[in-house]
Parts: structure tokens; C-alpha cells; sequence
């Protein structure tokens, strides 16, 4: 890591305190270097970081729309190429989870079915937090959100996590991982080996958010690790359909991550609802390998 | 007209975004700072520079307050204490 350069992401930049996609974004493109175009789609990044009429970008970066992050990529890498200067700049197209897994889904299917050579970094904060914390397709079960209630006929989000990086896996691109900003060198190091390789890459980062998630803003990398350290949010590597590295871990119980979270706060009244949410870490642990090698999965 | 607009570089540094602060901010003791840097690396705002042992300070113009640096330092030598009134107006007029 060049520690001495100038960051990428300028200060000034309107994200709430302790915003773990305003961490994030900036370690993706520091990493990523200053020759590198990104391509944004609508979303608390493209807002808190574009202001009208200022930018904290220090790269070219263009937003057109919510839905077309991964087209727009698409047209710039088509240019470039065009212009024999894609061996020399890299392309990053940019959202949410709202943007990539429900909305710009369509446009990243193609982008990574095109064989692209672009890297769609999503930033995971599980829920649309831009417009008032509505439910997406990457919010987890059980997750109180204001299009999701918790309340006497439901406990939160009905419906499991979809499995976006299997998704994006399925299309048979050369690289897909998952990342957090708990562990900053595993993101770093993730970035630069997907712009390393040719050909289109995926990557998730799991970005807390204190608004949304209802934690204070302290506590932002705190919650990221527990997420991973439960089980509830796997660390893994893909290379070439296989999988290559994961993040093994010593399994702690999953009230570690729920309980510092107002949107799980309702669940602690229902202890049945929580041990739904235990199964689905014990399975995560069991279907990625997680659980350290001397360590007997819960 | 409508055209693309086009926003210069890194403009955002005008928004003085430290006069957001309403309870603490950090202090960084300068005792114990082994350089290991992951202050810098994780503040949302990256405001905190500094290239020695015990030479870290962050940007009070930008610092939220967030408190992510005290957590993640591991020496403790970063304390979030309260907002000083005065600090906080000196911000404000900055």
C-alpha cells in the first residue's frame, strides 16, 4: 500500500459518521490506484460523495442511473479498448446492494456474460439505505427494516439473503470474493488481485451502516468483524469457479452480532427467532468450511 | 441546457464537515503509537495523516466524530474525549 499517496476519496464528503461504505469506497480505490475510471449507480455513495456541485472523487467517475452502473462500465471498457488504452486503466463499476442485487442485476448479468473486463465491487449494507432503510433482496432474515416490520404479525424481513456472489459465480467469470471492511488488507488484496486478472470480477463488501442497522457509529468495524466471526457473513474467494480461500473463524454465538443492532433488537423477545438465525450461520459455517481446523463447528 | 455536469476533483474539501460533531472527538495521546497506520486506513472521512511513530492527528475540519479510530487502535492511544464548546464554534467559523 502506497501510504503516502493522496487519497482518492477526498474528505468533505456528506456520509454519516462512522459510515462503513464511506470506509469501504475509499479503500477500494485507493487500492485500485489513480488510473482507474468507476462508474457509480444511485445509491448513499453516489450522493454523499457527489454533492451537487462538488465530488470528493479524485478519478473520473460517472453516474448515470440506478439501474445501469455495470452498461455505462461496459460502454468506458468498450472504449478504451477501442482506443488501446484498456491494458493501462482500470474499470470499476460501482453500487449498492439495492443497485446490483435488485435493481442493476440485469445489467451486471451482462456485463459479466459479455466478458468484460471490468470488477463490480458491491457495497453491502443490506437494506436501501438511501431512501429510509426499505427492504432489499441482500437484507438479511429477520431484519426489522421500515418495508419489512417487525411487529404482531411478522419478525422483519421474511426471506433469506439472495446469494449474490453464487449469482454472479453461475455466469462463470473469472473471479468472485467477498469482503468486509472489519479486515482491511483481505479487501485491499482482493481488489488488486480482481484487477489483476482479465475478464469480468465481482466482489461484495459487507459495509455496516449506523443509520439503517441502528448502532452507534463506533461501532461500525466492530459489528463488521462479528458478522464474519459468527458465521453470518462468509469470507470467501473464487477463482475460476473454484473456491480458493476462506476466512476461517472461531465460531461465536450469533446474539455477538444481533445484540449492539436495533434492527434485530425485537428478536431478543423471541429466542426461537434467533436460533433460525443461528441455523443459518451453522450452515454458512458447514457449506463454505469455516470453522478452524481445531475448532468443532457449533 | 441540460449537459453533464462535471464537478471539479476532490472539491468536496470545502464542506467543513467537522462542525458535525456534537459529542467527542478523538485525542491522540502520541504515547504509545507504534505507526501501524489502521487509524488512517479505516476513518470514514480520511482525515487522520501522519507518517512517525506518535506523529498521527486528524483533521478537526472533517472529523464526524465517528470514533472508529479509538476502536480500532491497538494501543489505545487514541481517546475519543468531549467536544470542547470552543472547538467546536472554531470549526463552525472555519
Amino acid at each position: 500500500m502506497n501510504s503516502e499517496k493522496k487519497p482518492l476519496l477526498a474528505p468533505g464528503h456528506t456520509a454519516c459518521a462512522g459510515c462503513g461504505q464511506a470506509i469501504a469506497a475509499r479503500l477500494v480505490v485507493d487500492a485500485a490506484g489513480p488510473n482507474t475510471i468507476i462508474a457509480n449507480s444511485t445509491g448513499c455513495l453516489e450522493v454523499f460523495t457527489t454533492k451537487y456541485p462538488e465530488s470528493a472523487w479524485e478519478i473520473p467517475w460517472i453516474h448515470s442511473l440506478f439501474e445501469n452502473s455495470a452498461a455505462v462500465a461496459s460502454g468506458i471498457e468498450a472504449a478504451l479498448r477501442y482506443l488501446g488504452k484498456k491494458e493501462t486503466i482500470n474499470v470499476i463499476a460501482q453500487g449498492g446492494d439495492g443497485g446490483s442485487a435488485d435493481i442493476g442485476l440485469q445489467a451486471i448479468s451482462g456485463m459479466l456474460e459479455r466478458g468484460q473486463d471490468i470488477l463490480y465491487v458491491c457495497y453491502d449494507n443490506e437494506a436501501y439505505m438511501n431512501t429510509g432503510v426499505q427492504r432489499s433482496g441482500l437484507t438479511p432474515f429477520n431484519s426489522n427494516t421500515s418495508t419489512s416490520p417487525a411487529g404482531s404479525v411478522s419478525y422483519g424481513n421474511i426471506r433469506p439473503k439472495k446469494p449474490m456472489p453464487e449469482i454472479a459465480l453461475a455466469h462463470g467469470i473469472p473471479y468472485v470474493a467477498t469482503a468486509t471492511v472489519a479486515f482491511v488488507p483481505d479487501l485491499q488484496r482482493k481488489v488488486k488481485k480482481a484487477l489483476s486478472i482479465r475478464g469480468p470480477k465481482y466482489i461484495q463488501v459487507h459495509v455496516p451502516c449506523p443509520l439503517g442497522w441502528r448502532h452507534g457509529p463506533e461501532l461500525t468495524l466492530e459489528i463488521a468483524k462479528a458478522a464474519v466471526e459468527t458465521g453470518l457473513y462468509p469470507i470467501i474467494e473464487y477463482e475460476n469457479g473454484s473456491l480458493i480461500g476462506v476466512r476461517k473463524i472461531t465460531p461465536r454465538p450469533v446474539e455477538d452480532y444481533l445484540k449492539s443492532q436495533g434492527r434485530f433488537r425485537h428478536l431478543f423477545k423471541n429466542p426461537e427467532e434467533i436460533k433460525k438465525i443461528q441455523d443459518i450461520a451453522n450452515n454458512n459455517i458447514q457449506k463454505y468450511g469455516l470453522a478452524a481446523a481445531n475448532q468443532p463447528s457449533q | 441546457m441540460f449537459g453533464p455536469l462535471i464537478a471539479k476533483p476532490g472539491s468536496s474539501r470545502k464542506n467543513k464537515t467537522g462542525s458535525w460533531r456534537i459529542e467527542s472527538r478523538p485525542k491522540f495521546l502520541k504515547k504509545d503509537c507504534i505507526a501501524c497506520r489502521m487509524c488512517v486506513v479505516i476513518c470514514p472521512e480520511g482525515c487522520i495523516s501522519g507518517k512517525e511513530k506518535n506523529t498521527f492527528d486528524c483533521d478537526l475540519a472533517f472529523c464526524k466524530g465517528c470514533g472508529n479510530c479509538a476502536y480500532i487502535c491497538p494501543k489505545k492511544d487514541i481517546e475519543m474525549v468531549s467536544e470542547e464548546p470552543e472547538a467546536a464554534t472554531k470549526n463552525k467559523k472555519e
